[in-house]
């Protein structure tokens, strides 16, 4: 293990375990000490609604036993860490028997698929972008054009999705308007699904890589241009080495650094403008399973997923702290 | 920005004007930007003496009017007395955008007030002290930047559900102290022992002086910069809540008029108009904000300007 020392590793392993702590005690925290009592709203909530909830008494019963509302609040956090730690989300209000986290193992590929595809292509084209745009040799042509791609960089993605829902779906008919797969496909292995799945996902991807990618290039132009100062690239040019190889090489593979830690920062905000995504598209991914949660009052549904959403994105951050060594082998010797 | 404008790094000024870059303020994204956030801004001062804001209540005009210019099928005739159209539920769209504008502004700018006082202190207190207070701070600002905030308040808010502007600032606020304070951390740790610095030191300055008398002026755009990229993540935290359902309900913002024409499956109706102009009016925002901090880094950090010519 080249690259790791044991004090990094553990460095990272408890950033992990205090941003995990920090987001559920937060959603747990909150709600709680805001005036009014939320549970015993949702309770009245729920049996307003009652009236077609076959079981309802059950589900309420089970409910209160389940938060322990007449126990004190520090028994309640006691029990909601227990319960965390252990995955044990409980039961979905609105769909009775079904367990949370069964919903979520459902939806969370959905999730992980879009997100991974988009942001790893976002941040190849937008790197890409960024460093064309500060390299001396980039054509004139490409140059003026690079800067076009930019211009949708502050737009949340979700605004984004809706113009290309309106345009694409809607106007052109090019993509379906959403869902995760054709009707009609059976879900499995097969090439008809995995074909028919990444056709649904065109749309939802591209919102996110449209908007996200200036981002990486804005980062990236700001490094090569500090790069291109630096000695070794003049060394670099006077041994005659390919352009490619000075550009890829030297330039962008010293630039990069601070990028891959941006990216460990932006994870939150990406996951985050995704949700909104899934929702605009009802792909079939946790934004989805969130909203529906949100529509239904169900509350478990709610917690649940952003539980595990937020377990996702700091597990994600984590892998990115521990392959960062690899690519800056710099970090092992250096004790911040 | 015009108080900034006098005391900026002192450029000679020289005979001739030729030089665009006489002073670094002068900077063209800067000031686009700037202009882009004042439409914004003024559209809500002075909209309302123009046109009739009542008509952003619901059913006071005709439903389903398109905006003036445009014929599409399936729609009655546009009116010359709803310019920009109205939607389903009898809201002008005009109306709507006048109202909804400085809310969703005002949202940005407390909560991002907040977080960048907040920001200001902690980061301060992290970079100029160091030690366990500086592990302590980092500690829990990177913490907090990892969490996704906006799932965070999508739960909080799904509980209270009725909130109110301000109520909404202040659960924006518990999330934007982060990222000044991170940045606000790495101008002071870089500065601490620059000569000015350590020349107030040495005259027996306090380190309350020194941090906010010698070292703030310096970061004055950095602090600017980071105070525009906290206004419009929470402008854009705000609108997604809102679009969600989860904001004020009572009030038309623009995030709550885009999750209504979502609703109405506005989209597939080719009711561009319902949700086109909030998002319009959005994108101006966010495009202003962010050419103000881009701008703003080009005034700090002289490598980045002007390159685009070479």
């Amino acid at each position: 293990m080249r690259g790791l020392t044991k004090e990094y590793v553990i460095r990272r392993l408890f950033m992990y375990v205090l941003t995990i702590w920090l987001g559920s005690t937060l959603i747990f925290l909150i709600p709680r000490l805001v005036p009014g009592d939320p549970i015993a709203a949702m309770v009245t909530r729920m049996q307003q609604q009652a009236g077609y909830v076959e079981n309802s008494a059950e589900i309420i019963a089970a409910w209160r036993a389940r938060f322990g509302l007449d126990a004190p609040l520090s028994i309640q956090y006691l029990r909601f860490l227990r319960n965390s730690v252990t995955l044990d989300l409980g039961y979905s209000l609105t769909q009775f028997p079904t367990k949370v986290t069964e919903q979520i193992s459902k939806s969370l590929p959905w999730t992980i698929g879009l997100l991974a595809l988009a942001t790893v292509i976002s941040f190849i084209l937008g790197n890409t972008i960024g460093a064309l745009m500060a390299w001396r040799r980039t054509p004139r042509a490409v140059k003026s054009l690079l800067p076009l791609s930019l211009t949708f960089t502050s737009v949340p993605f979700f605004m984004l999705g809706i113009l290309l829902l309106y345009v694409f779906a809607f106007g052109l008919k090019w993509f379906p308007v959403g869902g995760g797969y054709g009707r009609g496909v059976t879900m499995g292995l097969n090439l008809e699904f995995i074909g028919s799945a990444l056709y649904h996902a065109v749309l939802p991807a591209l919102a996110i890589i449209i908007s996200s990618m200036g981002f990486w290039a804005l980062g990236m132009r700001g490094m090569m241009i500090t790069t291109a100062g630096e000695d070794y690239m003049v060394l670099a040019d006077a041994k005659a080495l390919t352009p490619a190889r000075i550009f890829w090489g030297y330039g962008v593979r010293n630039s990069i650094l601070p990028q891959v830690t941006a990216l460990a920062l932006a994870l939150g905000g990406i996951v985050g403008g995704a949700v909104l995504v899934e929702y605009i598209f009802s792909y079939p991914g946790m934004g989805y399973l969130l909203y529906q949660g949100i529509v239904n009052n169900d509350y478990t549904i709610i917690q649940g997923v952003v539980f595990i959403l937020i377990l996702t994105t700091a597990t994600a951050v984590l892998i990115l702290d521990l392959l960062y060594p690899f690519v800056d082998p710099r970090i092992s010797y250096q004790r911040r | 920005m015009t108080a900034t404008t006098a005391n900026a790094p002192a450029t000679p000024k020289k005979a001739s004007r030729l030089n665009r870059f006489d002073s670094p303020w002068l900077n063209s994204k800067f000031i686009a930007g700037l202009c882009m956030v004042g439409f914004a801004v003024l559209l809500g001062l002075i909209g309302p003496l123009f046109w009739d804001v009542t008509l952003a209540r619901v059913a006071s005009s005709p439903l389903n009017l398109p905006p003036i210019w445009a014929h599409p099928e399936g729609f009655p005739p546009p009116d010359p007395a709803h310019p920009l159209g109205t939607e389903s539920s009898g809201r002008d769209m005009l109306a709507v955008l006048i109202t909804g504008t400085p809310r969703s502004l005002m949202v940005g700018f407390i909560a991002a007030g907040i977080g960048l006082l907040v920001g200001i202190t902690l980061g301060f207190l992290a970079g100029f002290k160091g030690g366990w207070i500086d592990a302590v701070i980092r500690t829990l600002c990177d913490a907090v930047i990892v969490i996704p905030s906006l799932l965070v308040l999508i739960v909080i808010s799904s509980y209270v559900r009725q909130v109110d502007i301000v109520q909404m600032a202040l659960l924006l606020a518990l999330f934007a102290w982060a990222f000044p304070t991170r940045v606000i951390r790495a101008q002071a740790l870089s500065m601490r022992e620059r000569g000015y610095v350590r020349m107030a030191r040495l005259s027996g300055a306090s380190t309350f002086t020194i941090m906010y008398r010698e070292m703030m002026p310096n970061m004055l755009p950095y602090l600017a910069a980071s105070f525009s990229g906290a206004v419009s993540g929470a402008i854009l935290a705000a609108t997604s809540l809102e679009a969600l359902g989860l904001g004020p309900t009572r009030i038309p913002t623009l995030g709550m008029t885009i999750f209504y024409s979502i609703r109405a499956a506005a989209i597939l109706r080719g009711m561009w108009w319902w949700w086109g102009f909030p998002i319009l009016m959005l994108m101006l925002i966010f495009t202003g904000f962010f050419m103000i901090a881009t701008g703003l880094d080009e005034i700090a950090n002289p490598r980045l300007r002007g390159l685009k010519a070479g």
